[in-house]
């Protein structure tokens, strides 16, 4: 599973995967849309029900299928729609970047944040800057997986 | 073979703008699995609707796709048709390429790739969804009210008015809360006994409420339309079906002098046998037993015994367990007052003439320990002077609450007001931060104790109240006027912060509902779903959400009668059916997904055999309880749960097909 760093080109157009949860941050970027507000079109939203449903396997495969960075939104604690849900996934949170780096990823391409449903802007914000931010690798190292 | 059909809508311009729609519907075309593409202006207008239908119809369509606005906007008018068409709803996917691409994205080459990069993901996870049905939860049509203020009065009559029967369990020897303990009310003051105390004679009597008053809940268990109830009925140590409330236990009772008076906050004392008030309902009293003498002197005292008629005093009576059954809960256990003790520079505790706003109700009050008339308490003069002090506790994160307490302003102007009107030539200040007053007729209210009675408002915190010559000094600041004042003043009222009710939160805890750091119990939604907490079938009423006043607390009420109502008008509770489930052949009872649970919708089932012997334990589901959030599916380690809709499969399926 481990490519090495000759296997992958730099990418100048890099694909990122969002899982984000149905309830908050789903509906932040509705908000966003409904705003009209403009931001990098490298997004691609896969829907959760809540982020307590987030997998570490989910980010590993999207990385494997060719994603250059993920993000994970969900409710910001305290407003989950699920009461608690949050709140596990962001003990999980810890424990996966654990994981995640074991694994050889590089835990600069992986996001984690809180979007409500009244933050759109911050939907974009976060958006552009992740994008940035992977563009500005892809342009360092080419490294997703660490040899 | 899946047969899917895929939509690609224009959405006028809104789409089709930004977006190739006919090249996303040709691209579509091309994934394996999809029969037909197409795009058109509207797919949400009817004529829209019914070419999706007939395309359903002529197409034998499988499974849908709509590239349309956010499935939040209409995912559940094409799931209607869908099953319309006869197919199960949750065939419908939908790829949202308004909201996340038209709208938010200019370059349409790049646009367009994304909607048809959005549209193949969403084909991929139709292709592997599976019918779901929604599930229905039996109801037992009865409901618990918790607390038996103006908030769980409200809520109990609306309901027994609906036809419901209700069960109202009240901690407290009488229903009425504070509510009952006050003079008069804001803005209107009418006289808080004579507009309560006719509502609970009507609990009372109301033929479909059943009323356990010194009460307190003990267990609670079970989902929406199927909890089951422990009420833990502490003893009166009187029968109570002959007591006729006629008093003389009480008279004849010799502990007069020792127990401070709960209902007088403190201002007065009452017996060992006793009944909180006299309009108290039920009218019938309660031994305490850490007063009385019998119990301390080895059962040399039974005077009230004697006195009463009746002979309905035991004094072995003991606490009893109740079982009920009932398909909704109303919490509204209403609210505490903060300690007064914190605020060690106004004297409270210290001086006898530094009282709580809720002590000068009670003196204010015709049935309150001075009968109305106004005399404080260290040598029951009537005060010429006295000063108000606003926000004891309140909008003070340092030694008290952040937040306000929204109901102090208002009572301070009332208190001002009817000190007034019941002792001539009398003179109030009042400290205060800011005045809220923002209820109807409130402001003009506040306006009216400054202009008509005399109110001296003061901007500004008091630094220190001091005892001198049968004075109370009074040091403060004017920041209007940039002056340090002085007052000498008879009295002082601290307008104290209010707190949730001393064990709300453990009360949440057994309920299963969230509550905030202080204590209140959270709403669902606080804007859309005010009355409901997190927990399906369990609602809230009154201060125990937050501070608010009588009017605010009657509308919670009747708004969580009318929410119990409605989950009982209709003959089964529906849930989606977008919930956890498990494969039995698989799961090996580790019960992780348990640990992660927040609803608890998670315990063991056993397996028998033919001869009824166990053969395995394994985790089951409680589709009453669970909410399909997922905690558990990733929680699994055998990977022997997963939640209906959002599939471990579909959601790998969705990834692969964004591969590049
Ligand atoms: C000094 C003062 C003056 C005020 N004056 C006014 C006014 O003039 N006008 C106005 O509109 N508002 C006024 N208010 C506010 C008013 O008191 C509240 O808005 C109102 O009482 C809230 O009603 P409630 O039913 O929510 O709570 P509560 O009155 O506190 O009732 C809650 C009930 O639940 C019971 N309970 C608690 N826990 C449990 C449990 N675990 N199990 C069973 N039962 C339980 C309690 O014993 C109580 O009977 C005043 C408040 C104060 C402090
Ligand atoms: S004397 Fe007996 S009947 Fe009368 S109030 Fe007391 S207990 Fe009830
Ligand atoms: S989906 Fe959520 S609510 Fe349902 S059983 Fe799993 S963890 Fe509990």
């Amino acid at each position: 599973m481990i490519m090495k760093k000759e296997d992958i080109n730099s990418n100048p157009d890099p694909r990122i995967i969002a899982f984000v949860c149905n309830w908050c941050t789903y509906s932040g970027a509705d908000l966003a849309g409904t705003g009209r507000m403009k931001y990098s079109d490298n997004v691609r939203i896969i829907k959760l029900p809540c982020s307590g449903r987030i997998d570490p396997l989910f980010i590993v495969e999207a990385f494997k299928k060719g994603a250059r960075g993920v993000l994970v939104s969900g409710c910001h604690p305290g407003d989950c729609h699920y009461t608690s849900g949050n709140y596990h996934s962001r003990r999980k949170y810890a424990a996966f970047r654990d994981l995640l780096g074991f694994l050889g990823i590089d835990l600069n391409r992986v996001e984690f944040s809180w979007i409500s449903a009244s933050e759109g802007n911050k939907w974009v914000s976060v958006v552009n800057e992740f994008t940035e931010k992977i563009k500005s690798l892809e342009d360092s190292s080419t490294d997703i997986f660490r040899k | 073979m899946a047969r899917i059909g895929v939509f690609v809508c224009w959405c006028g311009s809104n789409i089709a703008g930004t977006v190739d729609v006919a090249k996303v519907a040709e691209e579509a075309s091309k994934i394996p699995g999809v029969v037909c593409a197409v795009d058109y202006k509207y797919m949400c207008s009817d004529p829209g609707q019914n070419s999706l239908r007939k395309m359903i119809r002529e197409q034998k369509l499988t499974g849908l796709v709509l590239a349309a606005c956010s499935p939040h906007m209409h995912e559940n008018t094409f799931r209607r048709a869908a099953v319309k068409e006869g197919l199960n709803p949750y065939f419908v996917e939908i790829a949202n390429i308004r909201e996340q691409v038209s709208w938010v994205h200019e370059d349409k080459e790049r646009a367009t790739q994304k909607a048809i990069d959005l549209t193949k993901m969403m084909v991929e996870k139709v292709k592997k969804d599976r019918p779901i049905e929604d599930v229905k939860v039996p109801l037992t049509k009865r409901a618990l009210v918790i607390g038996g203020g103006i908030a769980g009065i409200q809520a109990a009559l609306d309901t027994a008015n609906g036809g419901v029967q209700v069960i109202l369990v009240e901690k407290e020897p009488s229903i009425g809360g504070r509510m009952i303990q006050l003079d008069e009310t804001f803005p209107t003051l009418d006289c808080s006994s004579c507009i309560m105390t006719p509502k609970m004679v009507e609990v009372r009597q109301h033929p479909n409420i059943k009323l356990y008053t010194y009460s307190e809940i003990e267990d609670i268990s079970g989902y929406i339309g199927n909890f089951k109830i422990k009420i833990k009925k502490k003893t009166r140590s009187v029968l109570e079906k002959d007591c006729t409330g006629c008093g003389e236990c009480w008279n004849a009772c010799p502990m007069h002098k020792n127990v401070k008076s709960e209902f007088n906050a403190d201002m007065s004392e009452r017996t060992a046998i006793y009944v909180p008030f006299p309009q108290a309902v039920p009218l019938i009293p309660v031994l305490d037993r850490s007063a009385c003498l019998h119990y301390k002197k080895g059962g040399k005292c039974q005077k009230c015994f004697d006195a009463c008629g009746p002979k309905c005093i035991d004094f072995g009576l003991r606490d009893e367990i109740i079982e009920e059954e009932v398909g909704a809960i109303i919490a509204a256990t209403g609210y505490d007052l903060m300690d007064n003790s914190l605020y060690g520079e106004y004297g409270y505790g210290k001086y006898k003439d530094v009282v709580s706003g809720l002590q000068f109700e009670r003196l204010l009050s015709a049935s309150g320990p001075t009968e109305g008339v106004i005399r404080r308490p260290s040598d029951g003069k009537t005060p010429q002077t006295i000063v108000f002090i606003q926000c004891v506790g309140s909008r003070d994160p340092e030694k008290g609450v952040p937040y306000c307490s929204k109901v102090c302003c208002m009572y301070t102007a009332k208190h001002a007001k009817l000190f007034a009107h019941k002792v001539r030539d009398s003179q109030s200040y009042v400290f205060y931060i800011d005045i809220r007053a923002t209820g109807k007729g409130y402001e003009e209210f506040v306006r009216s104790a400054m202009e008509q009675d005399g109110a001296v408002y003061l901007r500004g915190r008091v630094s220190r109240i001091y005892e001198d010559n049968g004075k109370l000094i009074v040091k403060g600041a004017d920041t209007l006027s940039g002056t340090q004042v002085e007052i000498a003043a008879d009295m002082v009222v601290l307008a104290t912060g209010v707190i949730p009710k001393k064990d709300s939160d453990r009360l949440a805890r057994m309920l299963g509902i969230s509550y905030d750091k202080y204590g209140f119990f959270t709403e669902s939604h606080p804007k859309l779903r005010p009355t409901e907490s997190s927990t399906a079938g369990i609602f809230l009423a009154g201060m125990a959400q937050g501070p608010r006043d009588i009017p605010e607390s009657v509308v919670s009420g009747s708004a969580a009668a009318s929410k119990v109502l409605g989950l009982f008008s209709k003959s089964e509770y529906e849930v989606e059916g977008t919930i956890a489930n498990v494969n039995e052949a698989t799961c090996v009872a580790c019960f992780y997904c348990q640990r992660v649970c927040a609803y608890h919708a998670i315990t063991g089932k056993e397996i028998k055999d033919r001869n009824g012997n166990i053969v395995k334990v394994v985790a089951n589901v409680n589709p009453g309880l669970c909410t399909g959030c997922g905690a558990c599916v990733s929680a699994c380690f055998s990977k022997s749960i997963d939640v209906k809709g959002f599939m471990d499969d579909q959601i790998y399926a969705e990834i692969k097909s964004l591969g590049v």
